[in-house]
């Protein structure tokens, strides 16, 4: 069935008094965002509702990209009728009849803002129920639970029809929570991490660490691959590398190994605050779960938080690994995440890293190393991209072999 | 020359080898190897497994590239036996399989496994009933081929599957080196079916190039071990552009395939209704839906297959006794001895097959030769 419309109910936002209007307008413009190449939409975000006119686009493929927004409760497309009962009894036995199943039941549920037009919102719903009961073998009416409930809306440019409604991605409008840096290495944990972190509203950039020629042009480019996959949430993201190859030198010459893995830990959470700090971001995020590898127990944490009091948020950090790779299973970054390319935490990784470093010691063998130095080289050297959907990173030679297919 | 053999091998189509001598000219690295180049032909690589798993409707994962027919069946019959030893060793297959498969079969009956033929009908065609009969507890494989390469004959996969679905341990194999692009896809690609052999040079790809559908989540032993390619379960270099060539043959083959078996059926109902008079005439493939559009097999009788083999030759026209595996060992056709056509019959079968570019009028022409021939044989089975 070809839509006109599409009908969005806001989800937790609607809650949210005086910031209302603003996380509104936020998640309007993240609904253009997803939509931007199919500029027929047009996008209404009123006060209660938000409303897409499709002026002849392909409301499946709308729809497909509506159901990754964060901060939709639910979403209905519905088929506009002028303002015409018998157009209006047309349009509700052709939009039974697509899920018709004998047995089901249904109710009409009418609502009118338009009170000029015809009958009543009761009578509506008596008329309508009589229509459907007429065409139809083996339907009943059933007021709770039915099987179908079909929608009517009279305005004054039109009656709305609908029959069925979409579980939208849920959570607050990306932007709302304001900004935050992701620290993307490119494993699994990392970009559930960040789809958690914009689900609860946060505009995440990417922080990724590279160490050209330790890691390979294909790490930083599945890296970029991973962030591409996440703008189906969001629209677009800030991806930025930052060159580490310079520092994981150093400290590999100068730092005891068991203690590598913490300071080249800190130098990576330091430098992702001066970003943090440059950029007006107001946390991190990271992929750490609680256990999971020794830099990821709780005396690894106190050690490597110790450069910073910004906020450290993990949004994995209860989750067992299991659970992280169904989610990653979900959002479509588990297959990518595992293409075996080494990042930088894991070259240098020493056998044996310690789960239980000394807060003491990590800062005293730290001091082998000129960490403002570093820092600041390493920060002149960033790189900024932005991201958009749709962009491809790791098999770049798609169009030329689309040729050779 | 009039090309009536494809059930043999097909032409390569030219774009195919177009792309088959790009690749090997430009993309040819180890797919395996860590530098850019090595990655680039990776990328090729995965992108062609993409291609074909998106025109069969299936995850990337499930696609596992062979070197064809031959291989696919082997593989599957011989790396389920080797996984699920330990489960069963009864299996379960028709009597008119590829020989691929049927050796195969041998091959491990030798080693202690229990194989059940089952019988066929006069279509050749096995019943779903005999397969459900068939089952035993220590049953790990049925194995059905999609269509008779022999006479066409159409499995009832459905039927089958829908047997299966109460046993879902089983391993349910389907050889469709004759049914891919003939219109049968839903039977083939049905709910329960675990794995699915194909061969490239069935459709227009380069030879020594195929590969094996195999669903999520069920496992076979690999045959090939080494460098641990295809997941580890297919070792050896990837034959990469007979690999690019195969995805291409086969976006070729699907995009018009409804009009390409209409084709093909209306050639072959061309030959069919003209030859089926002839009261020396015996058919094996009928035009209905028990048999796959491409394959018309049939017996002049008292003359011996190869001799009308190499009559049409004479006038450019490729046909062949009924499987060109076993033409050149003057054996009788094991299909049509399982569909009890007596020897003296079955000794003068020959196979029409055709592809989606045979004509109307290389039927009509076909048809004239076939006239002068039936009329100089009668001098010697009158």
């Amino acid at each position: 069935m070809q839509y006109d419309e599409i009908m969005v109910r806001y989800g937790e936002l609607s809650t949210k008094g005086k910031n209302r209007k603003s996380f509104i307008d936020r998640l309007g413009n993240n609904v253009r965002g997803v939509l931007h190449d199919i500029p027929d939409v047009k996008v209404h975000p009123d006060h209660d509702r938000m409303h897409l006119t499709l002026n002849g686009a392909d409301s499946a493929l709308v729809m497909k990209r509506l159901s990754n927004v964060f901060g939709i409760e639910n979403y209905s497309p519905s088929v506009k009728v002028d303002l015409d009962q018998a157009l209006v009894d047309q349009q509700a036995i052709d939009m039974v009849k697509e899920q018709y199943k004998p047995g089901m039941t249904f109710k009409i549920d009418t609502r009118r803002s338009n009170h000029h037009f015809g009958l009543s919102t009761y009578e509506m719903n008596d008329h309508l129920g009589g229509v459907i009961l007429n065409a139809f073998e083996d339907i009943h009416v059933q007021m709770k639970q039915s099987d179908l409930t079909l929608r009517v809306e009279v305005r004054n440019n039109g009656i709305f029809l609908s029959s069925q409604t979409f579980t939208g991605a849920m959570g607050m409008p990306v932007g709302t929570a304001g900004k935050g840096m992701m620290m993307l290495s490119g494993g699994i944990d990392s970009p559930v991490a960040a789809y958690l972190a914009m689900k609860r509203g946060v505009q995440v950039e990417m922080v990724h660490f590279f160490s050209p020629p330790y890691t390979s042009q294909q790490a930083l480019d599945k890296a970029m691959e991973l962030t591409a996959k996440l703008t189906a949430y969001t629209g677009k993201i800030r991806f930025i590398q930052v060159p580490f190859t310079k520092i994981q030198e150093e400290i590999k010459e100068k730092v005891p190994e068991g203690y590598l893995m913490t300071v080249q830990r800190r130098m990576m959470l330091r430098l992702t605050v001066a970003l943090a700090e440059k950029r007006h971001g107001l946390g991190i995020f990271n992929g750490e779960s609680l256990g999971q590898v020794a830099s990821q127990t709780m005396e690894s944490m106190l050690a490597i938080n110790d450069v910073t009091t910004m906020p450290i948020l993990r949004p994995v950090v209860s989750m067992d690994k299991n659970e992280i790779i169904d989610v990653a299973k979900k959002i479509d970054t588990f297959d990518l995440s595992v293409l075996p390319f080494e990042d930088c935490c894991t070259i240098f990784a020493p056998p044996a890293p310690k789960t239980k470093p000394n807060l003491d010691r990590t800062r005293e063998f730290e001091q082998r190393i000129d960490v403002e130095g570093l820092l600041e080289e390493a920060l002149a050297g960033v790189k900024m991209t932005e991201i958009h959907p749709g962009e491809t990173f790791l098999n770049q030679q798609e169009d030329v072999f689309a040729e050779l297919l | 020359m009039i090309y009536f053999d494809n059930s043999a091998t097909t032409k390569v189509a030219p774009s195919v080898l177009e792309t088959y001598s790009k690749v090997s000219q430009t993309i040819w690295g180890n797919p395996s190897s860590l530098h850019n180049f090595g990655e680039q032909a990776y990328n090729l690589l995965e992108q062609s497994r993409q291609q074909i798993a998106d025109l069969l409707g299936v995850k990337l994962s499930e696609i596992l590239f062979t070197s064809g027919g031959t291989e696919g069946d082997n593989w599957v019959v011989k790396g389920t036996a080797m996984e699920k030893r330990a489960f069963g060793r009864h299996i379960i297959t028709s009597s008119v399989e590829h020989p691929a498969v049927h050796n195969s079969m041998e091959q491990l009956a030798q080693l202690g496994y229990e194989i059940t033929y089952l019988p066929v009908d006069e279509e050749g065609r096995v019943s779903a009933a005999d397969v459900k009969a068939a089952i035993r507890p220590d049953t790990i494989l049925v194995s059905v081929m999609a269509v008779n390469n022999e006479v066409g004959s159409i499995q009832p996969l459905k039927d089958i599957a829908t047997v299966l679905q109460d046993y879902p341990t089983i391993h349910f194999h389907i050889d469709a080196v004759q049914g891919i692009g003939k219109g049968i896809s839903d039977l083939i690609f049905n709910d329960r079916v675990d794995f699915i052999t194909f061969s490239g040079h069935k459709f227009h790809a380069p030879h020594g190039i195929g590969f094996i559908y195999a669903r999520s989540g069920k496992r076979i032993a690999p045959l090939m071990t080494g460098g641990g390619q295809e997941r580890n379960l297919r070792s050896g270099t990837e034959n990469l552009p007979a690999i690019a060539g195969m995805a291409r043959a086969l976006r070729l083959l699907l995009t018009n395939e409804e009009t390409n078996v209409a084709n093909e059926r209306a050639v072959r109902g061309r030959i069919l209704n003209h030859i089926k008079d002839f009261p020396k005439v015996t058919l094996f493939s009928q035009d209905n839906d028990h048999f796959a559009p491409h394959i018309l097999c049939f017996a002049i009788e008292g003359v011996r297959g190869e001799t009308i083999v190499h009559a049409f030759e004479d006038h450019d026209i490729y046909i062949s006794t009924t499987s060109a595996c076993s033409s050149k060992k003057h054996l009788a056709s094991s299909t049509l001895k399982a569909m009890k056509v007596p020897d003296q019959i079955s000794t003068s079968a020959v196979r029409v097959s055709l592809d989606e570019n045979n004509t109307l009028a290389e039927a009509d022409a076909f048809n004239q030769v076939f006239d002068q021939l039936y009329e100089q044989f009668k001098k010697i089975n009158s």
